[in-house]
This record gives C-alpha cells, structure tokens and sequence, in this order.
C-alpha cells in the first residue's frame, strides 16, 4: 500500500524530520484559506500516485491565496497518467538552496534495509540511476544491528554534505531509519531532502515524501492501514482485497478463477499465448488460494462478473490436498447463489479429478463444458470468446 | 537418494494441535513421513494422531531427536517460530506460512548466517521425496519416484508440472518448493547445487516467477557449474508493472523482474523454456 506525499509527510513528522506545514485542500476555496493562512508564497500540489506530477502541470508556485485557489481549480481534476487529481496538498513556499536525495527501501537481492542518497536530489531518481548511477551512494543496514553512527558519518561525508549540515543530517537520517522500521515500509524516500534558508540559516527539510508500505505488516499499523485511499482502484480489486483474494484487472474478455499465484498466472499467460493472434486475453488474474470451497467460489464468481468486459469465465482447479469433488460441488453451490449465462470452461486436476468433472457433467448446466489439461482448458476459452464476439 | 529428506527424516509439526498443522501432519503421516512430534506453546504434555505435544522447539528436539520441522503457524508468530528452530539448532526449518512481514523476514535471513539451520519458504509449499517422505503440504499421489529434480517458486504450478511429468512416466528425486515471497531462506542456486551433486538426479525442472532476480541468477549459476540439463518455466508473462500478482514476491518494479527478461536470460546460456507447463516433459526428453 502507497501514502500520498502528505501523509508520509506527516509521519514523517513524527519522527522528527522537518516537514512543511501545509494542509491537504479539496476544493478551490479551501486551497485559498489554507493560502491566507500560511501567508506569503505557497506551493499547491497535486496529491496523486504517480510521478511526474511537475512536468504534467500538477505542481505551482503561488504567490497570493487567489493564486493559489486559481491553480487549485486547475489541478483538481486533472488527470495524471491516467490518475484523477481529487486532492491537493497547499505548502509554504521555501527559499531552496541545494536539494539532496534521501532514502530507505528493502533491497530484496542482499535482504537487508538499504539506504540511498545523493547530492543531485529533485530529480527522478530512476533517471540520475540510469545516467549517472555513481552519483548514488548505497549503504545496507544489518538488521540486527540497526542504523549505526559510523553509516550516518559515511554517508554525510560521502555526498560532500556542508559540515554544519551534518547535525541536522544525523537527525533526520535516523528519524527515517526509524519511520521506516516502526512502519513495515518497504520505502521511505524523501526527494527532495532541501536545504532552505530560513532567518539566515541553513536548515535541511523534507519538501517532498514518497512512503510504501508491507501489507503484510499493515496488522501492526492500525492508524496506517486506515488511510489507504482507494480511489484509483478499480471497484473489483477493492472488493477481493475485502474478501482476502488476490485479483487483479487485465484487458481481456476470459474471467479466470485459479488456485494458487503461480497456476494462476500460468493461465493467464496460456490464454494469452493461444488468444494474442485474435485479440482474445485474461480478463484479470483471480488466485481463490487453497480451500476454493462454495462461499470463496461465490464470492471469486460475483467480483468476475461485475466485470462487463467478460464474455467467457475460465475456471482453473489442481486439487493439491483439496478435492476436486468437492470443488465441483462448491462450483455448484455457487453458481446457485450468482447464477450467470456466461458461457463456462472448467477445468478439474488432481485429487479426485474424475469425480470433480461427474458431479459437473451429472449437473448438466447448458453453459458448462468441462476439460482436463490447462491447454484443453484455454484453448476452448478462446474458442469460445471468438464464438461470441 | 534424494536431497534433504529421505525416509529417515525426524519431523516436527510446529502448530500441530491447530486445524490446518493437523490436517496435514495426519496427510503426511499417511504418506510415511516420520513424524516424531508437534510443538504449540501451552500444550506440551498433549498427544495428537498418538504424538506427543511439546511446548517449545528445544524440548522437542531432545526427546525426539528430530532434524527437520515444518511450520504451519499464523503469519504473525512465524518469524518468531523460525527463530526459535534455528535456536534449537533444527537442521531443517520449512515454513508454510504465507504473509510474514518482509522486516521479520530480513531478521531471520540475519539470524540464519552462520547458524545450524536451512530454512525452506516461507510461503511455501514444503517438499517431497517421492516414496519417502514428504513435509510440507504437497499432495502425495501426484509425484513417483524417478531421475528429475524439481525445484520451483509456486505451489499448484508444481503440481501441475509434476502431474505431468509423472504422466510421462519421468518420477522424480525431490520435488522442493522454495516459495514466493521476496525474501526466502532457500533459492534456486542452493536447490540447484544440491541436485547437481546429487547421483540419482539426472536432470532438473526450475519453475520461476516474475519479480526479483533468483532466476537470472540462477540461469547464470546454471551456465558455470551445472552439467545436468535444466528445463525453465517462467509464469506471469501477462503480469502488468507494479502489481502483486498473488505471491507476495511476484511483482515487476521499475520494469526489472520481468518474465520476458528472465527467459532471455536462461535462453542465452541454453536452458530451453517452456511456453507451458505441458510442454516440460517433451523438453526434457
């Protein structure tokens, strides 16, 4: 799960990093208020998950409230990569001085935390990576052991920070080592981490955030898990992660419904292969896990159906430890409770496979057909789609 | 032979007074895994399917004398139940569980080097020897014994291409699932290397995924030191970027990780691919 800028920022804040204190706007006139308030020069920003936002036109200097309630009505919604802007985050403006890149993510490869920095931050970080990956300083932090002081001088030292930036530094580094840690994030990035002048000072603060967080640790973050803003997410993909499946939204016309990530995508890739040549592919890949009993199939079957674009449903079981009988009977069920006319292929291995198929020819449903290899399977799926198209 | 398990295998079942731990120490069981005992804290001194319950895993170990356990635990217990078989110097750990934390993960990744112990997963579907042991949750009547070593990433995409391959009438050594979360205990070069020394295997079958690099390593792993044929299946090569397809590993970002780059790269060092998991068993012969 990904947090707006404004919301890593403010966690951010909470542990100790200097952030901006702008507020979040959802109208024109609310980005004027928050404008008056802060008084002087704002920054309005559009609150979207993607990059490239100052290039799209979803960032702009303001330099009175009306300003800022004119650019406001311009970025609320607009439509960025393909995101509809609803909010905006109105910032005090900062006089910026030199602008560094900071941050902590999983490095998946060496397994432990990693942190990034440099001195050529605001920026695209991918972009400096490609072009000038030598301007990227990489430390890993032993787990067990924590960020340790020595990484932090390292660190300061190795982008030629200002010395009397370096105290300011070690705060701000170890607040996002910890932020990063006390959240289950995967990234803390702060890009950039700017030097502004303030009353004649240098000081060093976060004028923008990025945070991505493990859903698999969102059970210890309550207070995080609860701002997850779903509204880019297609309506399907919200219901599954209600009911604890893993879909996700493809172009095609074949409804799959699959145990198991890796058969699942398997699947979708065959449908594919043999569908490319006509147009025909995966409407989205559905994993219903292990079990697939009644309740779980009805629910898979609902979320595929509220999908207009499916014209065929794929039905993909190898019963491990389950059984196929008892999936076909589940199907049964099932379809009993979210009756459909869709035409359906549904393919039984494994454990008690003959049976499984029995019970579905026994049922003898007019747009059932059943097969027995996951090629027979995705064959007659596209056959079919080209049928009905 | 096989690799790590075989007959003589001593098994603990960590959450086996739970449903699905004792579902599956009973399927096991059936199978002819020596299953010595379980381990649930606040149980000890219980007996399930005639085996007795201890309380931790150190316990377990010096009554029975067991080198492998299998972990079927909630997410947020498991990190701290591997830990625990690695304290107790188990020289086997195989964790079922799905959807541990990736933090708890690098801790035990951490805590794994230099200790007595393999870890196997998480979210994995264990292990099988077939007609000697299995542990771990695969189902036992797909697999025979034979020549081809599996190692794979995916649960049901395993049975499949082991469904097949016994179709053919090609058994296997070892079938071993390493699991589909970013951060495992096992990876492919581990698996590989065990079957490359290994004398009943004679070829391999790798079943990859999108998302990280264990394949391309792999791939050129392969290319340096393997002198048995490997045969490559790589899913998810519909997979849209920066989507979680299932496991939690299974993800393309920042356009690395993709099926498409993974196959080229164990096509260039001349492991032939399968376009589908049918097709394993032809290109092995």
């Amino acid at each position: 799960m990904n947090l707006h800028e404004f919301q890593a920022k403010r966690r951010f804040g909470e542990f100790g990093i200097p952030v901006p204190v702008g507020e979040v706007a959802y109208t024109p006139e609310e980005a004027y208020q928050i404008a008056q308030k802060l008084g002087g020069v704002t920054v309005v920003k559009a609150q979207v998950f993607t990059g490239g936002r100052g290039k799209a036109g979803g960032v702009k200097v303001a330099k009175t409230p009306d300003d800022a309630r004119q650019h406001a009505q311009a970025i609320l919604g607009m439509d960025i990569k393909g995101h509809t802007v609803h909010k905006v985050l109105v910032d005090p403006g900062a006089n910026i001085k030199g602008e560094l890149y900071l941050a902590v993510t999983n490095d998946r490869a060496a397994r432990r935390p990693l942190i990034m920095a440099s001195a050529e931050g605001g920026m695209d970080i991918e972009e400096v990576n490609r072009t000038m990956p030598e301007k990227i300083l990489r430390v890993h932090v032993d787990p067990l052991l924590g960020l340790r002081s020595y990484q932090i001088v390292e660190i300061a030292s190795g982008i030629n920070l200002p010395r009397e930036l370096w105290k300011q530094f070690t705060k701000i580094l170890q607040g996002l080592y910890q932020c990063y840690k006390d959240s289950d994030a995967t990234l803390c990035e702060i890009n950039p981490l700017a030097i502004v002048e303030e009353n004649g000072e240098q000081k060093l603060k976060a004028l923008d955030g990025k945070m991505s967080l493990d859903d698999n640790g969102l059970y210890r973050h309550q207070d995080l898990a609860a701002q997850r803003d779903t509204s880019a997410d297609p309506a399907e993909e919200i219901q599954a992660r209600e009911a604890d499946l893993s879909y996700v939204k493809l172009d095609g016309q074949i409804g799959c419904m699959v145990n198991g990530a890796g058969l699942a995508m398997a699947t979708m890739d065959l449908t594919a292969h043999f569908g490319q040549q006509y147009g025909v592919g995966p409407a989205n890949f559905l994993d219903v896990a292990g079990g697939a009993d009644a309740a779980k199939v009805a629910t898979a079957l609902r979320i595929i159906l509220s999908d207009p674009d499916v014209k065929v449903i794929l039905i993909n079981i190898f019963g491990g430890i389950t059984r196929c009988d008892e999936v076909a009977k589940g199907i049964l069920a099932a379809l009993a409770e979210v009756p459909t006319e869709l035409p359906m292929i549904i393919r039984l291995a494994g454990t008690n496979q003959d049976e499984g198929l029995r019970i579905l020819e026994e049922a003898s449903l007019p747009n059932v057909t059943g097969a027995r290899t996951l090629n027979e399977a995705a064959q007659l799926a596209v056959e079919t789609v080209r049928g009905v198209l | 032979m096989a690799i790590l398990i075989d007959k003589d295998t001593r098994v603990l079942v960590a959450g086996m007074t739970g449903r699905q731990g004792k579902f599956h120490a009973q399927q096991m069981l059936d199978y002819g895994t020596n299953v010595v005992g379980g381990i649930t804290p606040a149980k000890g001194g219980e007996w399930v399917l005639s085996k007795p319950i201890f309380d931790t895993a150190k316990t377990a170990k010096e009554a029975t004398d067991a080198n492998c356990v299998v972990i079927f635990v909630p997410p947020f217990a498991a990190a701290d139940s591997i830990l625990e078989a690695i304290d107790a110097e188990i020289e086997l750990i195989v964790c079922i569980t799905e959807g541990i934390p990736v933090a708890d993960m690098m801790t035990v990744r951490a805590r794994l080097e230099n200790s007595q112990s393999r870890l196997l997963g998480p979210n994995c579907p264990g292990l099988l020897t077939p007609g000697q042991s299995k542990v771990g949750i695969m189902p036992g009547f797909i697999a025979k014994p034979g020549p081809v070593g599996v190692v794979s990433k995916s649960g049901t995409l395993t049975y499949e291409a082991v469904f097949a391959l016994s179709e053919q009438n090609m058994g296997q050594t070892t079938c071993v699932g390493i699991g589909g979360d970013p951060i495992n205990g096992t990876n492919f070069i581990d698996v590989l290397k065990m079957f490359e020394a290994d004398p009943m295997t004679e070829k391999v079958v790798l079943i990859g995924e999108i998302g990280g690099t264990d394949e391309q390593n792999a791939a050129d792993f392969i290319h340096k030191h393997m002198t048995k044929p490997v045969v490559a299946f790589v899913a998810g090569q519909r997979a849209p970027e920066g989507k979680t397809m299932g496991h939690a590993g299974a993800l393309v970002e920042g356009g690395t990780g993709t099926a498409a780059e993974k196959i080229e790269k164990f096509e260039s060092v001349g492991v032939k691919v399968a376009a589908y998991p049918e097709q394993i068993p032809d290109l092995l012969r």
